[in-house]
């Protein structure tokens, strides 16, 4: 899979828990899922585990502290596919 | 009662008029299940509603937290974090919930809460509430908190 695939896969995971949807039009790698996309800590723990289950893979504690922004966000996917 | 569970109830960061769990009857890594008597003089009856006291959704909410999230999450951390709520405080983060039945003054309330995950500090379950007066379901729904460092919070 590609990162620009995972993109495209994760705007859908992550649309149901961003209020303003025109903030998904350009989903930029730098883009942070809390402090620019305004998901609270809660729902970014319901992505992670919604990420898990679509790509059959486990995110441990200190992977879950490097997802800040999109861009680190597919790096772990990516990372953790090739181990799983 | 336990030891444990009444240690868990002593160490509740709730204060009356705002704590809501009397006893916990059970526990374990699935599940827990305790109860709450509405007394017939809380805060609340004042106004909810002058003359005709029904109990509040938000407070039977906030009984299935108190038991279901915040007495649950201090049980499932009772063997990593022995001395309890120290220096942290609960955050409830969401609720989706449908009522069946009133509440009135002087019942009882059980409340039975079951994990669907507990995952990077995150605890969400599935909740019932039952009037064991009159045997009928009040309120189910999901609910979910953290808890966080006191010091996070601004």
């Amino acid at each position: 899979m590609t990162k620009d695939e995972i993109k495209a896969e994760i705007k859908g995971v992550i649309e149901p828990y961003v209020m303003q949807k025109e903030l998904l039009d350009n989903l930029s790698d730098e883009i942070q899922l809390i402090g620019d996309l305004k998901i609270n800590s809660a729902h970014v723990v319901d992505i992670v585990l919604d990420i898990e289950e679509k790509y059959d893979i486990t995110i441990d504690d200190e992977s879950i502290n490097k997802m800040n922004t999109i861009g680190e966000a597919i790096e772990v996917i990516l990372e953790k596919m090739k181990k799983d | 009662m336990s030891e444990l569970f009444a240690a868990i109830i002593q160490k509740l960061p709730y204060s009356p008029p705002f704590l809501f769990v009397d006893e916990i009857l059970s526990a374990d890594e699935n599940s827990i299940k305790g109860t709450y008597k509405l007394k017939k003089d809380e805060f609340f009856y004042q106004g909810h509603f002058p003359g005709n006291p029904v109990t509040p959704g938000v407070i039977i909410t906030e009984v299935m937290a108190q038991i279901g999230l915040v007495c649950f999450g201090m049980y499932l951390n009772s063997t990593s974090s022995p001395d309890g709520m120290d220096g942290k405080v609960p955050v409830f983060t969401s609720s989706c919930v449908d009522f069946y039945s009133p509440a009135y003054p002087e019942q009882t309330l059980e409340v039975t809460s079951s994990k669907i995950y507990y995952r990077f500090g995150k605890l969400k379950c599935r909740i019932e509430c039952h009037n064991r007066d009159t045997q009928q379901l009040v309120c189910k729904g999901d609910l979910s908190g953290l808890l966080v460092n006191k010091n996070e919070l601004k």
